[in-house]
């Protein structure tokens, strides 16, 4: 990775809109799916398919990759689109989405789309996979390892006690290899998640784990690209990075409306969606730095 | 008998053994076989016989604290990364309590993860009913891709541990907690898929057949030994795969004997008994007999009286043959 500059904040701000638009086709196209995770985390996509990882869509089993597991499957539009854009498989494939058939399935299953590391769906199963894969890289390659395995949650997520098993095994292991991701949007299908299952002091339950933990404005380029560069320099714990998010991001009907968690924009409402995707001309800084 | 068995095996002094030190000694030796094969357990690593393999590959063992759930997951995450992961801990919690968590991470993604389920059986005796697993062939066999094991012995639990670290299929190996007569040699063949007759019997006409897996085997052996002293002649079959269950050698024994009768430690629905019935339903319809738990939970007693009680001693297997043949 490499200091960004302007230019290279310009490409990823654009490329973020091509995955955005490419979200809302996909759901409309297929009529159903999650339509706020996906857009919100559009942005961190982005910046990880073009620019932070060490990956090869060219030779997607390159051993020395870096690993991605997705652990909330459900937003997996942003994935298939973000791998799309950056040269996995064709873009125009996209459309099928959830249909009979496709590759796109209505959740990540590797056994379809082989270039995944694994399939997700049911929450709170992949930081644990994460942990697993970042313990053998670990045993496999010594403390010089330079691959990284980065985890994706949502923050609903964090309900479930299996992610607290696998942040205590990190915690215990030391995994300095491992990056979790935490998508702070604040919203789950019931509504708001201080609500539903109230996670503050989020940050202190990571620490208390074990972990070094970062917050960041997940929609803005140099938070998310720094915030991965101090969590690789991390040596002696495994790193959560807190992104703030907001659900639905650059459509104005989406954003922070809970509703628009499990449900897929209609045409008209997709046409009006695209028609009103904001473009990033300013960055834009949350409340939290 | 086709397969050369202990010939003490209708002795008194029959040598015994725990299954789980089978797989115990068969780990190890899976470990010295292939780098790749590593072992995580969730504070049970002594009672489920990994401390071997701990011992011997201090880097490879993980302990993992008492985290089913996560520790399947885990495995998962390890078999990405080329490794041939061993999970133990007790059968009613891993696959009892890991059971989605082996299903979407391990089965659905095709990882060659093999879950070890040890005190299976209400013959682990004084811990009771919460600890005793009776469930566990069918939340495993039910999973696509998942192969389920039974060994008979702790010679077979060994054979069959070596066996399943050469394959890329997930795999549920079920163990027992009490020493259990060794039934077989080490020159008697094992093969994951593949069962065999244990016992022919050469004094009486074949009337019946009795498929078992487990520790139940032996007294599965010494009921058709008794029953043909008394002019009736059982064949019977050691089914120490439950799936891929040998469909071949099953419908073989329906028409060879006419009647079947299923002998398992375990609830007779979506068991072993319900494995073989699935199979002759379709292929050769024939009466059978279900020796096993029929819809109840298991309680604290000796293995002996639990073993009595839910009806998988001779007696019961006998009383099983009987109602079966009318």
């Amino acid at each position: 990775m490499t200091h960004l500059h302007d230019d290279k904040i310009k490409f990823l701000e654009e490329k973020a809109i091509e995955v955005r638009k490419s979200i809302i086709e996909m759901l409309v196209e297929a009529k159903s799916g999650h339509t706020a995770g996906p857009l919100g985390m559009a942005d961190i996509f982005t910046a990880f398919y073009f620019h932070i990882l060490k990956h090869d869509p060219q030779n997607p089993t390159w051993e020395d990759r870096d690993r991605v597991v997705l652990s909330n499957g459900h937003i997996c539009p942003v994935l298939y689109s973000a791998m799309a854009h950056v040269g996995y498989f064709p873009v125009e494939e996209l459309k099928t989405l959830r249909k009979f058939g496709s590759r796109l399935q209505g959740h990540p299953h590797r056994e379809w789309l082989p270039m995944l590391e694994t399939s997700s769906g049911p929450l709170g199963e992949g930081l644990s996979q994460a942990v697993g894969m970042a313990m053998v890289d670990r045993l496999d390659r010594g403390q010089n390892s330079n691959r990284t395995v980065y985890c994706f949650l949502g923050d609903g997520e964090l309900n479930e006690g299996q992610v607290w098993e696998a942040a205590m095994l990190a915690g215990k292991e030391k995994l300095h290899n491992l990056v979790a991701i935490v998508d702070r949007n604040n919203i789950q299908i019931d509504g708001f998640t201080e609500t539903v299952m109230p996670l503050e002091p989020i940050t202190d339950k990571w620490r208390a784990f074990g972990w070094h933990v970062l917050e960041i404005d997940g929609h803005n380029m140099e938070s998310i690209v720094d915030a991965v560069d101090e969590a690789r320099a991390i040596f002696e714990k495994p790193s959560v990075i807190i992104a703030h998010t907001i659900p639905g991001k650059d459509v104005d009907m989406f954003e922070s409306d809970y509703k628009w968690h499990g449900n897929p924009p209609n045409k008209q409402q997709g046409d009006q969606a695209l028609a009103t995707l904001r473009t990033l001309g300013g960055k834009i800084k949350s409340e939290h730095e | 008998m086709n397969t050369p068995l202990n010939i003490k095996l209708f002795d008194t002094d029959i040598e015994q053994a725990p299954i789980r030190s089978g797989f115990g000694e068969g780990l190890v030796l899976a470990g010295r076989a292939d780098e790749r094969v590593v072992a995580l357990c969730c504070d049970l690593t002594e009672s489920t016989k990994m401390d071997a393999f701990a011992k011997e590959f201090p880097k490879r063992f993980f302990e993992m604290g008492i985290m089913e759930q996560s520790s399947a997951s885990v495995a998962s995450g390890m078999a990405a990364m080329g490794k041939v992961p061993f999970l133990s801990s007790y059968a009613m919690f891993s696959p009892g309590r890991n059971w989605e968590q082996i299903r979407t991470t391990i089965c659905y993604n095709d990882r060659p993860v093999k879950i070890v389920g040890s005190h299976a059986g209400v013959s682990v005796g004084p811990d009771g009913g919460t600890h005793q697993a009776i469930e566990d062939i069918a939340l495993t066999r039910v999973i696509p891709r998942m192969v389920v094991i039974v060994p008979c012995d702790s010679i077979e639990a060994r054979k069959a541990t070596i066996a399943m670290a050469q394959t890329n299929s997930p795999t549920y190996l079920r163990l027992a907690r009490e020493k259990t007569p060794i039934i077989t040699t080490e020159d008697t063949s094992f093969e994951i898929g593949k069962a065999q007759i244990f016992y022919r019997p050469e004094q009486a006409p074949v009337k019946v057949g009795i498929i078992a897996c487990g520790a139940l085997v032996y007294n599965a052996i010494i009921a058709a030994h008794e029953l043909e002293s008394e002019g009736i002649g059982a064949v019977v079959m050691n089914i120490g795969t439950i799936k891929p269950m040998d469909r071949t050698a099953v419908v073989a024994l329906a028409k060879e004997c006419g009647r079947i009768v299923t002998v398992e430690e375990h609830q007779v629905a979506g068991g072993m008994g319900s494995a073989v019935a699935e199979v002759l339903a379709v292929e050769h319809p024939t009466k059978i007999a279900f020796v096993g738990a029929h819809d109840k939970f298991g309680q604290s007693g000796t293995p002996e009286e639990l073993i009595h009680h839910y009806g998988m001693d001779k007696e019961g297997i006998k009383y099983a043959v009987r109602v079966v043949l009318g």
